[in-house]
């Protein structure tokens, strides 16, 4: 059966849930927290569903859902879902409540359901719009901030010229291919992609690597990160990412996979590029939010190397970084929602001075988070370069070593600015007192943190086991 | 001279490139970057439309109404937040939005 709505019951639970929740706090705008409420169990349920409902395609392929869509689905609907009761509380407590809030997260978070299992390029264009713009609008939402709305700008503005790239992309390769659909695409191209769809195919590389902020297409990146509200640079630095590799994964093996010996050098240069951009940009910056900007472009180009393999390891090594790294940066925002001295924000590395005499919790959360960020054993980052490495070695192929040799270099210089943010919050003396931390902010940075160190050893397994199945799902050996 | 599939997509390219560089060049005014992006997707527009033509097939010609509504809420979206930072900022030049640097 060609439309087979059942594929498609996260997505579904999500929208009507959006349309009304957002219908709900037009007439009742104080009730931000019932909304949140809500907005949580729809995506608890999108999460269960994605986790345990059936597979198969619909809408003529424009649907895939598959072991990929639901292993991403899961992950991308409870990073979202911890996001609301961050970001609800971190509005409300600075006297701008909004309901809009939770309901956006959804928008965003369906959006990249759309994404990750997209089979087609109207798809594929549909669902980046609709996490975007969710996203933009989030980003400006501290409305009396100038940061915010700076932030804001500027994110749209650089996103809107990535979502036209990609488009026109996916115009060149829709006309030279024949079709949108992936499928297809890939039936076209399986010789090797000629000039026109080869053209198209590195435009469509241009706007993903926009949306995942590889080098050199990371500019936005920093300063979106420093202005944006803390608990929603948390939500943006994950599950945004993980849709939109997902998705990258979806373009490169599902459409092109007859073309490989020609993205597979561009995805090297923009994981190398990531990669250094990330460990040496970051070495003066003193504003924590920015350090975890260069961070994250760097951990993204880590992931893009797991991608450049072409074979089903480098995407279960993909899959299992990108989520063991949402659980670290999620954790790490949380901690920097959680502290402030004095009613403000503590934002950069001499604000951390001698924290781990006043908030010794906090101190150790975010000292697991740096390490794990670092890829130091036995936290969780550790485990997902390894599979990294592990999958660019393994291929044999001579300038793949030497990126993941190269990538090891980056490695340690940037364990500069994490060991130098430790030295920091462990042996300098305290300035003045922090404020009592929130209880929500403190507990998802403790449970993460405990994610991060012990519990990933044993979730591993699951995880595992889970993205080997995902990444079967692309048709690779 | 019949106008062909050439001398669509030369159109396209071109209008896409003024686009592009309309948001890079422009140094004065974040409206104009707006117009450009707009000026992008009409070019995507014109090759979707262009392509759909030539090779007799619908599936363009419906990418290209998605992408016009898309589009109109985009516009929308960048409006809003265009709104929002001339209130905190009380000015629209281009080279007021660098309070951070680095």
């Amino acid at each position: 059966m060609l439309i087979n709505l059942a594929l498609a019951y996260p997505e579904l639970l999500l929208a009507v849930s959006a349309l009304v929740l957002l219908v709900a706090g037009a007439f009742n705008p104080k009730a931000t927290d019932v909304i949140g409420a809500f907005a949580v169990l729809s995506l608890a349920g999108a999460a269960a569903i994605s986790a345990f409902g059936p597979h198969g395609v619909a809408f003529s392929g424009s649907l895939k859902a598959d072991a990929a869509a639901g292993y991403a689905g899961v992950a991308i609907y409870l990073a979202s879902a911890a996001a609301i009761p961050l970001g609800g509380n971190w509005f409300a407590r600075k006297g701008a409540p909004a309901f809009e809030f939770p309901v956006l997260i959804v928008l965003a978070a369906l959006g990249m359901g759309m994404m990750v299992s997209a089979g087609d390029l109207i798809a594929l264009y549909i669902g980046i719009e609709l996490q975007s713009l969710a996203l933009y609008v989030l980003a400006a939402m501290y409305r009396d901030d100038l940061r915010a709305s700076e932030a804001g700008l500027k994110y749209f503005v650089l996103g809107a010229l990535s979502s036209g790239m990609l488009l026109y992309g996916s115009s060149l390769i829709y006309g030279f291919a024949g079709s949108t659909r992936f499928e297809d695409i890939a039936a076209a191209v399986h010789q090797g992609a000629h000039t026109g769809v080869l053209f198209g195919l590195i435009f469509l590389m241009c706007g993903l690597a926009f949306k995942v902020s590889a080098a050199p297409f990371h500019m936005w990146t920093p300063d979106v990160y420093e202005g944006a509200p803390t608990p929603v640079v948390g939500f943006f630095a994950g599950a945004p990412k993980l849709a939109a590799m997902v998705l990258f994964a979806r373009v490169l093996y599902e459409c092109f996979p007859g073309a490989i010996s020609q993205w597979r050098q561009i995805l090297i240069i923009l994981g190398l590029t990531s990669i250094a951009v990330g460990a040496f940009a970051g070495l003066n910056q003193s504003n924590l939010k920015r350090l975890w900007a260069y961070s994250s472009i760097a951990n993204v180009g880590y992931a893009i190397l797991g991608l450049a393999a072409g074979t089903a390891e480098g995407v279960h090594a993909m899959l299992v970084f990108m989520v063991l790294y949402i659980v670290d940066v999620t954790g790490f925002f949380a901690c920097l929602t959680a502290l402030s001295r004095q009613g403000k924000a503590m934002e950069t590395i001499e604000d951390m001075a001698g924290l781990f005499k006043e908030q010794p919790g906090i101190a150790l959360a975010m000292t697991a988070f740096s390490l794990s960020a670092l890829g130091l054993p036995p936290f969780s980052g550790f485990f997902a370069k390894y599979f990294v490495f592990k999958a660019a070695i393994s291929l044999g192929d001579p300038m793949l070593t030497g990126a993941a040799i190269a990538g090891l270099v980056g490695s340690v210089v940037a364990a500069f600015y994490y060991l130098r943010l430790l030295r920091s919050m462990w042996f300098e003396a305290p300035t003045s007192a922090t404020d009592k931390p929130p209880v929500d902010a403190k507990a998802i940075a403790i449970g993460a943190a405990l994610f991060t160190f012990p519990v990933v050893l044993g979730a591993l397994h699951l995880i595992d086991v889970q993205a080997s199945l995902a990444a079967a799902a692309f048709g690779l050996k | 001279m019949t106008v062909g599939l050439a001398h669509y997509l030369a159109v396209a390219a071109i209008l896409f490139t003024i686009g592009v560089f309309g948001i890079f060049v422009n140094r004065k005014n974040i409206i104009v970057i707006l117009m450009s992006v707009e000026l992008i997707l009409l070019a995507v527009n014109i090759n979707l439309v262009a392509f759909s033509a030539y090779l007799h097939d619908i599936t363009g010609q419906i990418f290209a109404m998605f992408v016009l509504t898309v589009a109109a809420a985009e516009a929308a979206v960048g409006l809003a937040i265009l709104v929002t930072f001339f209130r905190n900022r009380g000015d629209i030049a281009v080279d007021d939005v660098s309070v951070m640097k680095g």
